[in-house]
């Protein structure tokens, strides 16, 4: 659309002879083609480690090992494999993993959603200070605390559970009061002051007036928080025991635990990615929305 | 607010005054013998976390920059495209939803040479690719092509500032003459830096942090650690893959060094915050928008 406009107005401009325009519409041309083709080509690139590991999986396992590129037999059943080899330890992963992801992700609404309002609506002494240290705590590495982190849970003898990843997120989430918060401010206060002419307290006008305009944002948010924990690899690693492994963790020692049936690993990654793709094509929207609402507006 | 502020101070505050003064001590979770600044002095002469460090260097000088260049660019196809854009879009930013582990699985698979097929392909149009993460010297390189794949939060980032850029400042800057770079040039970079500022910060933070596609790049590709890292050392091949928090997981949880491990958190901490205040210097505006 730019460039048509732009084209139009330094036609008019120059009062070019027709000739230059027809060049100009054939480089334009040009341009179209060089820009679809180099974006084709590279969308191909993204998407063949998928589409490998997808014909990789439903090799036999022999095959896997010549590097071939297309099965010469499809094995379907592959899967079904991968989900019930060990005893079915996938299921048990998957399991540990969804209650990890649900809870994590309730938990974090019900108690980040109040301390976003509050940084959005009030005025009080500290408030700066209180956003200063929610970005400070979103920004630094888990690293930095772990060490007395588990020796806490230790002493709590919650070591080898998925208890000390759950439970401080019943305590407020950083990046989810920031992100929240951003999309708070954009508010009118208006409605809120409106609501409460008309009688309704400051819980009622949260729940009631405000979080209902907020719903793309908290969408946004609690998928990341779903995704943040499905994805979480550290971790597990550092609190849970096989008995707890959720399945990012379980499926970093499935290669091993396999030695050569890489078709079975790629069966498992494959199980454990669709999920995902599911959930981010349903949701796309609230994704990219959120995704641009971090802030960076700066 | 106040059982965020409970939060903090139980999960934040106390924590990180723990690491300090559990620096000071050898401890091992049974033990707590104090040492003085003897962990300090460990650091400064332990050719192990100095690995750690030049690797996790390189990853910030190579890696972050590699990935704004290569979102800024995908961003900037992105706006040429009308037909399909919203296809492509998503394509691209597909790859980084793909949970990492199973991401680094998969891509360290692909790529290597006795079981994926790209080397081949890239053999039968006559480019020789190395054996990536089996060649000490391919493996950052490796890890960094990962992270390529993986740069949907940049691009959808830098895409949106894109789309920001007021369409008038280019028609004007086209009647008076200025081509496409000249455009980019003057018009484009000076709009998005502090976007593209945000990227770098954000980057330099995360990389900081680089912890799990190195671990399970190393453990794929080696293949013989039966269960989650606990028999080999970490780093494989010859320490190449060793990222920083690495170090502090091996000193902290497999030879509960923790007192040692805490120096090093201080040592991540020192460093993240100073990116971290970069970071909310741009955030000032923010603070007092109402």
């Amino acid at each position: 659309m730019t460039e048509t406009t732009v084209a139009v107005r330094r036609a008019t401009a120059l009062r070019p002879p027709p000739p230059i325009a027809r060049r100009e519409r054939r480089r334009r041309r040009l341009y179209w083609i060089a820009t679809h083709s180099i974006a084709i080509a590279l969308a191909i690139m993204f998407l063949a480690p998928l589409i490998f590991m997808f014909l990789t999986a439903v090799m036999s396992s022999d095959e896997t090992l010549t590097g071939g590129l297309w099965p010469r037999s499809w094995h379907w059943g592959n899967f079904g494999r991968a989900l019930t080899t060990d005893h079915g330890v996938m299921l048990h992963w998957l399991f540990n993993t969804l209650l990890y992801a649900v809870l994590a992700t309730v938990f974090m609404l019900v108690s980040s959603i109040p301390v976003a309002y509050a940084l959005a609506r009030f005025r009080f002494r500290g408030r700066k200070l209180a956003f200063v240290l929610v970005i400070s705590t979103m920004m630094l590495p888990p690293q930095v605390t772990i060490v007395p982190m588990y020796i806490m849970w230790a002493r709590f003898h919650l070591t080898g559970t998925l208890w000390p990843l759950i439970v401080p997120l019943l305590f407020g989430d950083a990046f989810s009061i920031f992100l929240l918060r951003q999309f708070l401010v954009t508010i009118p206060r208006e409605y809120a002051d409106a609501a409460q002419v008309d009688g309704c307290g400051e819980l009622r006008t949260m729940l009631r007036v405000i979080l209902p305009m907020a719903r793309p944002a908290i969408a946004a948010v609690a998928l990341f928080q779903f995704f943040y924990a499905w994805n979480d690899y550290f971790g597990p690693l550092i609190y849970t025991k096989p008995d707890s492994w959720t399945l990012a963790v379980g499926l970093s020692t499935f290669r091993a635990a396999h030695h050569v049936e890489w078709n079975l690993t790629m069966a498992a990654t494959l199980l454990t990615v669709l999920p995902v793709l599911i959930v981010f094509f349903l949701a796309q929207r609230v994704f990219i929305q959120g995704v641009t609402l971090t802030g960076v507006k700066g | 607010m106040s059982p965020w502020l409970i939060g903090f101070s139980l999960f934040f505050a106390y924590p990180l005054a723990a690491t300090v003064y559990f620096s000071f001590f050898r401890y091992n979770l049974f033990q707590l013998t104090p040492v003085g600044l003897t962990n300090y002095r460990f650091l400064l002469h332990d050719p192990y976390a100095w690995k750690a460090i030049k690797n996790t260097l390189w990853l910030v000088v190579v890696m972050v920059p590699l990935r704004v260049l290569f979102g800024l660019g995908v961003a900037q196809l992105l706006t040429k495209i009308k037909q399909g854009g919203n296809i492509l879009r998503s394509i691209f930013y597909l790859p980084f939803l793909i949970p990492p582990v199973a991401a680094t699985v998969a891509f360290v698979f692909v790529v290597n040479p006795g079981t994926g097929p790209v080397n081949g392909i890239a053999a039968k149009v006559g480019i020789h690719l190395p054996d990536w993460f089996n060649d000490p010297t391919w493996t950052k390189p490796g890890l960094t092509l990962l992270a390529l794949w993986g740069i949907g939060d940049v691009m959808i980032i830098l895409l949106a500032a894109l789309l920001d850029v007021p369409k008038t400042l280019y028609e004007a800057a086209a009647i008076d003459g200025a081509n496409l770079w000249q455009q980019f040039r003057r018009i484009t970079l000076p709009v998005i830096s502090p976007v593209l500022m945000f990227s770098v910060v954000t980057g330099v933070i995360e990389t900081l942090q680089y912890f799990t596609q190195a671990m399970v790049a190393a453990h794929v590709s080696q293949g013989n650690a039966d269960q989650a890292g606990t028999t080999t050392a970490p780093g494989y091949p010859n320490g190449a893959s060793l990222t920083f928090p690495q170090v502090l997981y091996d000193e902290g949880f497999r030879q509960f060094n923790m007192g040692y491990a805490c120096v090093l958190a201080l040592v991540l901490f020192a460093v993240a915050m100073f990116f971290t205040l970069i970071l909310l210097r741009q955030f000032h505006a923010f603070a007092d928008d109402n």
